[in-house]
Parts: C-alpha cells; structure tokens; sequence
C-alpha cells in the first residue's frame, strides 16, 4: 500500500529507469517526457527533451541537418550531461503518484521537494534538482531583506485568478493566515493593481478571463513583476489542450517566475516572490538602492 | 436556535406509483425502466501484494428510473412527479451520435422523488430541430442547467424566461450548430429616480475567484443584482469526452480546489456504478474520513470568511489559524494539504499515512474544541452578530423553488442532507445527526456550519481509530456498454454534487456532466441581496460561501 508524507516533485533513479515508458503513459499531465532518437528538430526548443550522451552528435545528422544545428546550439551545455531517464517537468507535474504506481522498476519516488519556483520555464523541466532552501524561515528572512532593499519597504501584490479551481487562490490566502503572516516581511495585497509591483496569476487563462486579465496588468504602474501560480499557470495543468484556456499565463503575461506545484504550498509561493524580486535587478542596483535607503533618502 | 432532526429516512414512493402518476398525466402508458446497476463481478483488490478478497456482491446505490419521453410530454411528466414531491437535480444535453449510429441530441431532466428513487427523463430531438418546450417556468431551479445546454450544446429551451447566454462570454467563442443563436447578453438593471448602478469584478479587490455583479442600489439599499459567473470556465466536460475513465479523474477532482474528495467521489461513484464495482469496506469507510475531513476544513475556514464579510478580524485570524491545522492534518494523512489524489474508482489510489491516522482522533478534538470556543465568543458579541442576523434571509420557499442544496437549504428549514437521505459507502453503516435552522439567515447559516463542525468532528475522532482493515482499491468490474449511463451524488462542504456519466465505446467516456453544490446555490445568492445594503454583499456571499470554479468548470 503505498502512502506518502508531503507529496512533492518525484525523482528518477536512472540507474533502475528501464524507459519501459509506463510513466510516460500514464502521468495525466504528460509532464514526464524522454526522447530516445527520433524526430528531434521538430521539438521546440523550449519542449521537455531529455538528450542521452552523444545523442546530440547524432541529431546533427538527420536529415533536417540545419533544423538539427539550430537546436543543438540553442540548448545549454548542461544537456549534454543529461540524465539517461526521463525528466519530469515541474511546471506541468501535480505531484499525483500515478508515475510512482506505474513504474514496474521502482526508479521513481516521492519527494517532499515543494519549493522549485525558477524565472524561466525551461529551468523547470531541466534543472528542477536545483531548488531553493526548503527552510521558509530562511526564505522568509530573504524575502524581507530583498523587499527592503529593492522596494524602500514593502511589496504590494494582487492576485488574478484566470481560471483557477481557487485551490491556488486559497493557498495564497493561507500567506495571510497567522502561521505565514507574510505581512511580517512586508507582504501585503492590495485591492486594485493599480497599488500593486507584483502580480500574483493563478490558473489556466480562459477565454472569458483574457481580456480581464490583460487590463488588470495594464492597470499596474511600472515596474511590475508578474508570477505564475501552479501548474495551471504554467502550463494548463491537467486542463492543458482545452479548446476554452491558453494553457497558462506566459500566452499573455511577461512572467518573471514561476512557480510548480498543484497547487503549490504557500512557503513554495513566498520563494517564488523573492525570486521574482531577485530575477529583474542587478546586485549593483539593489546595493545603491539599499544605500539609499540607509542614507535617509 | 438549530435543531438536530430525525437520522434515518425510509423508501415510501414506489417505482409504480411513479410509474402509474406519469402514465395518467400523460394518458398514455409510459414504460419505466429501472436502470439496475450492473451486478458486481466478484471485483478484486487491486492493492499491490494483497490476495484477492471476497467482496460483498451488495451494491451500494439503489435503482434509478429512466422514462423516454416526447418532448411535448415533458412538461406534464414533471407537473406529475412534483406532485409526489420530485425536485430538481440535474438537466444534462449530450450528443447520441456518439454512443450509436443514427445522429440525434438529446436531454435529460433528472429529479430525485423525497424517500424514493432518481428519475431520469430522456427526450431526444432532432439534429435539424434541437428545441423543446423550458422546463424552468414550472421548475425554476432548472434555469441555469437549460442556458448552459444551450450554450455548450445549441439545444433550444423554447419559452424559457431568460434566454441570455450564461457559459460563453463575448468575444463569441465556438460555435454550436445553434438552431437559434441567444440573444446577446445585457445585465439586467432597474430604473428610475435615484437608481445607480453599480458594477463589481469580474476581477475582484481579494483573493477570491472571478465573477461580475451589477448591483441596482438606491442609496446603500440593493435593488436589484444580476450575477454574471462562468468566467473561468475551462471547458472541463467538453475535455473529459473521448478519454479513458482513469484518464479523467484528476480533471473531474479539480473541479474545485476545496471540493476535491465530493468530486473524485461522485464520479467514482458513478464509474462504479457504471463498472459494477464495489469498494472494499476500508475504503468505503475511508471515504467517509476524508469527506468529513473536507467538510471540517472548509466549514471552520468558512465561518472565518464570514467573520472577514463582516470585518471581524479576531475571528478571521482564529479561524484561519485553526483552518490551517487542519490542512497540516490532511497532508499528514494523505500527503496532500487538499486531500487530492487519493479517491479514486474502485476505492482509493494511496493509502492514509498510519502514523497520521493513530494521532488523527486526538487532534480533531483538540481543533474542535478550539474552535468551539471561539465561536462562543464570536457569538457573544453583540456587534458582529447583528451584523449576522436578519441579513441576506433565504425562505424556505424559495429554497425549495430554487433547489438550494447543503448548508443553504438546511439554514433555510429545508431538511435535507445526501449521507442520511442517500447513503453510499461508509455512510450505510453510520447515523449522521443533520443540523437544521429555520431563520435562512447569515447567522443560520453560521449555526449550521458551527454545529456541524461539531458533528464532522465526532464522526472522524469515531472513524479514525477503527477502519476496517483489508485493500483499499478493487479492480474495475465490466467495460460499460456504449450508452451506459450513471448518476452519483455526494453531499459535500457546499451541499449535494452530482455527477451524470455516459460510458461511450472502448470504455471511454462519452459524456459527463457535473452539477456542483455552489452551481444549485448561485441563483439563491442574487435573489436574497436585493433589500440589504450593499456593503452587506460581501457577508452574505461568504455565508453562502460558493465556488466559482466548479459552477464555471
């Protein structure tokens, strides 16, 4: 019977991973994806790819040699080391199990890893091993110390829901809650985006929410910061290919991070705002800014 | 004050009684089908390493009653069932030509009969004329269900009150072979001297879901308010067709965020049926758990975003704080803060964590305590429940003409509750206390909830130390017959959800159709606001406390 504490991002163990594909099959949001041949140069550059050592010399071969090449140089070197199992894309995985269940070689198990919030979507399908602090003190602390030094005293967010099943939402209401109190780090949410640096979007993007949504961030003064909730917002989580969403915000938002989860935890959320703080300043930026501010401006 | 009433119902309405009332409305004879579900084929423990267990062959849900009817008789049929008590459950429109040959559309009314079976009335129509006569004008509770089939499907509901479209906004979106397109929307508004409207959302000032409201006010005072929802409708039925039964169900799960274990278990309710599957008792025993973790979550977060509407922030910070211990209890015993991922057809997909289970009892009783005593407080100011009482009253009339379901019909005196008046699962073997108010007040409303805290509570701290050992899943009895057709209901935090399934070829599904709780209580919500003061909105939103994403879908 299999049971689980916080069920987080699974990891596969290449060494056990036969690539019998039963993962791929049966994950309801096909966040799990491994490429073993086949037709690379129609794989768009950002898609779920898992290259195996020296495949990628091999792709310069096929017959589409130029579309092969274009690929081959836009990828990170990190590629060429690539695990020789599959990867699973966090900004699409829910964290369900069904892979766990269906691995008939028990390569893959539960993590309790929650906090994978990362600024570009690529880097949730690549390097999702590469997580923040799991410690939401520490997160916390760096929180304030960012919002400090890059916005004088506070980070003003507002929520958008675009199609969210307000999972998402109540998460981001338990930051209020006494346990989180994310006021403590000068978090505070506001009730028009027009008060707001940071917007925070959950869900899919329905059709009947695009214009709403694209006024509300027009409504934002500048400079603005825009954070994608759950796998919805990243993705269309389990929703993705429905003919009435746009399968996550980045159809049309500028997203600055994003951050996994179904729906994410909230100290998952309080990370992907710093990072969010962090992914638009330079360091030199924010030691004037902080000087600034010690000086009494 | 709420009163608990009686915990047992009985079956007094006979399948010909209903049979024979029909048939003379109708002046005809009517064939009444009972839709027996399949028997159970001996289903088997699908739980890694266990040996099959022998499984009683009972299954748990009584017989539905399925009635073709023309469409001009649809109407009569309806005046005939009202007459034995019939309510309204669910209208459901869908698409023949994907379970046979000969193309054709049609719907279906579906009302539950008071202490007797679910009613299913067929009519099909015509491709080239999808029109029949509305239902709402006899049974308005059916007004949302017959313009969301328009919409979605371009069946005509000829002289329904209101022919504005409700799923699709402008821009138009994908069209339906619509014999006749809906009229364009326009909110409706009140006029005259001193009358201002005034138009909130879709995009709202908190952390809640979308939706516009146009109220009509003079002065604070609401006139009038007309609700436009289905802004995040996500096209979830329409994605489920065509996909295996284990494909759907993390879809149909997140329907809602908050409403996840009544999803997952009305529609692996309604797979069972389909499949003839019977669940293994630790699982039938387990759902119960979980649904009642659900409800504790829910209720106890609810009567802290009724303390919010009404500005009382001790409450809200208490509230939250003891709302917030129970979803740290949910991911202990499922891995999930949301209880996802663990009801599944068959029974359940992962097992609840044993330590979690052991320590479940005491810390259910110590939150339950907690939040006793603040509601204790809450209740003791004068203050906060003036702002409660007498504010957003739902009669018991218009409860009923209405369809409220859950906490909104039960604060309003209507005496109703799924786990006591349809028990499935776990529920069979357990007598469930039904809190009941008559005021239809904020403040019944908040009664409700609080006692069934309590209720939620005894139940889980009963359950916790003595689930039935055994595997938690059986494996899938029969692949449904093409045209195969289920219906499953469970009373969530928000009252009764319910499920319709169509099995298609292969095992697929060839439609599905849920009526959440929040989308029966919606059109209760407009009718109570006008009278109160605007400000008041807020408050008696949140003691209805609806969702929108799984009245959208």
């Amino acid at each position: 019977m299999l049971q689980f504490a916080t069920r987080g991002l699974p990891a596969i163990d290449p060494t056990r991973c036969d690539k019998n594909g039963a993962c791929v099959e049966i994950c309801p949001t096909n966040a799990i994806e491994f490429v073993v041949g086949g037709d690379l140069a129609s794989h768009p550059i950002d898609g779920i790819l898992v290259l195996e050592g020296g495949l990628l010399d091999e792709a310069v071969a096929l017959a589409n040699r130029t579309a092969a090449l274009e690929y081959a140089s836009s990828r990170p070197p990190t590629v060429r080391s690539a695990p020789t199992a599959p990867s699973v894309d966090a900004g699409r995985c829910v964290y369900c199990a069904a892979c766990v269940t269906a691995c008939p070689t028990g390569a893959i198990s539960m993590t309790s890893r929650t906090e994978l919030a990362r600024p570009r979507r690529a880097e949730l399908i690549e390097r999702p091993e590469l997580a923040g602090d799991s410690d939401d003190l520490l997160v916390g602390d760096r929180a304030r110390a960012r919002i400090l030094a890059a916005h004088g005293r506070s980070l003003h967010v507002r929520h958008l829901d675009v199609g969210s099943c307000n999972g998402c939402d109540w998460e981001i209401a338990a930051l209020l809650n006494p346990y989180h109190d994310v006021q403590r780090l000068g978090i505070d949410f506001v009730a028009s985006p027009r008060h707001a640096d940071l917007l925070l979007v959950t869900g899919v993007v329905t059709r009947n929410l695009e214009e709403a949504a694209l006024r509300t961030y027009d409504a934002m003064p500048e400079p603005r910061l825009v954070v994608a909730v759950g796998a919805c917002a990243i993705s269309g989580g389990v929703f993705a290919g429905s003919p009435q969403i746009r399968d996550g915000a980045a159809a049309i938002l500028p997203v600055d991070v994003f951050v996994p989860g179904c729906p994410p935890r909230p100290e998952a959320i309080i990370e992907g705002m710093l990072l969010a703080l962090e992914s638009r300043r330079s360091a030199e930026r924010d030691a004037a800014d902080a000087a600034a501010i010690r000086s009494g401006r | 004050m709420p009163n608990v009433t009686r915990t047992t119902a009985v079956a007094t309405v006979s399948n010909r009684a209903i049979g024979d009332a029909v048939s003379m409305a109708l002046g005809h004879h009517i064939a009444i089908v009972p839709t027996t579900p399949r028997p159970a084929s001996g289903g088997t423990s699908a739980d890694a390493g266990a040996r099959a267990t022998s499984i009683p062959a009972t299954v748990p849900v009584a017989d539905d009653l399925f009635i073709n009817l023309a469409r001009e008789d649809l109407n009569p049929a309806i005046a005939a069932l009202r007459g034995l008590g019939a309510r309204h459950l669910m209208f459901v429109a869908f698409d023949l030509g994907s379970v046979r040959r000969k193309s054709g559309l049609a719907v279906e009314e579906a009302v539950a009969i008071p202490h007797g079976p679910i009613v299913r009335l067929r009519v099909e129509l015509p491709a080239d004329d999808p029109t029949y006569p509305s239902i709402t004008p006899h049974l308005p509770a059916a007004q949302w269900d017959e313009r969301e089939a328009r919409d979605l499907h371009g069946i005509v509901p000829v002289g329904h009150p209101d022919p504005r479209p409700l799923v699709y906004h402008e821009p138009a979106q994908p069209a339906v072979p619509a014999a006749t397109p809906a009229a364009p929307f326009r909110s409706f508004v009140a006029h005259g001297e001193g009358v201002y409207q005034l138009p909130v959302g879709p995009i709202h000032a908190g952390i809640i879901e979308p939706g516009h409201f146009r109220f009509s006010a003079v002065g604070e005072s609401v006139l009038y308010l007309d609700a436009r929802l289905f802004y995040t409708h996500r096209g979830l039925e329409k994605l489920v067709e065509g996909k295996t039964l284990a494909e759907a169900l993390p879809i149909v799960e997140r329907a809602c965020g908050v409403c996840t274990v009544t999803h997952a278990t009305v529609y692996s309710r309604a797979v069972e049926r389909l499949t003839g599957t019977v669940p293994p008792p630790r699982a039938q025993m387990a759902r119960v758990l979980l649904a009642e973790m659900e409800r504790l979550y829910n209720h106890v977060g609810d009567l802290g975003n009724i303390c919010a509407g009404a500005g009382f922030n001790f409450g809200v910070s208490r509230l939250g704080w003891q709302k917030e211990r129970l979803l740290r209890l949910n991911e202990r015993l499922t891995g999930h803060r949301y209880l996802m991922g663990v009801v599944a057809p068959g029974g359940l997909r992962l097992g609840l964590d044993a330590r979690g289970l052991t320590t479940l009892s005491t810390l259910v009783i110590e939150i339950e305590h907690e939040v006793r005593s603040i509601v204790r407080l809450l209740v003791r100011s004068e203050g906060f429940m003036s702002r409660l009482q007498t504010t957003g009253v739902l009669t018991a009339q218009e409860a009923r003409r209405l369809g409220a379901v859950g906490v909104a019909g039960r604060a309003s005196g209507v005496d109703q509750d799924l786990r006591r008046d349809r028990p499935a699962d776990g529920y069979r073997d357990l007598a469930v206390s039904v809190i009941g108010a008559s005021a239809g007040d904020a403040a019944a409303r908040f009664h409700v909830r609080a006692q069934e805290v309590g209720v939620s509570a005894a139940l889980i701290a009963d359950l916790a130390g003595r689930l039935p050992d055994g595997p938690i899943a059986a494996l899938l009895g029969g692949e449904p017959r093409p045209g195969d057709v289920a219906m499953a209901g469970a009373e969530g935090p928000r009252g009764a959800s319910w499920l319709w399934l169509m099995a298609g070829p292969g095992g697929h599904i060839a439609r599905l159709h849920l009526r959440s709780a929040s989308f029966a209580n919606w059109p209760a919500v407009a009718t109570v606001v006008p009278g109160n003061i605007v400000p008041d909105f807020p408050l008696i939103n949140k003691s209805f406390e609806l969702c929108y994403a799984c009245t959208d879908r």
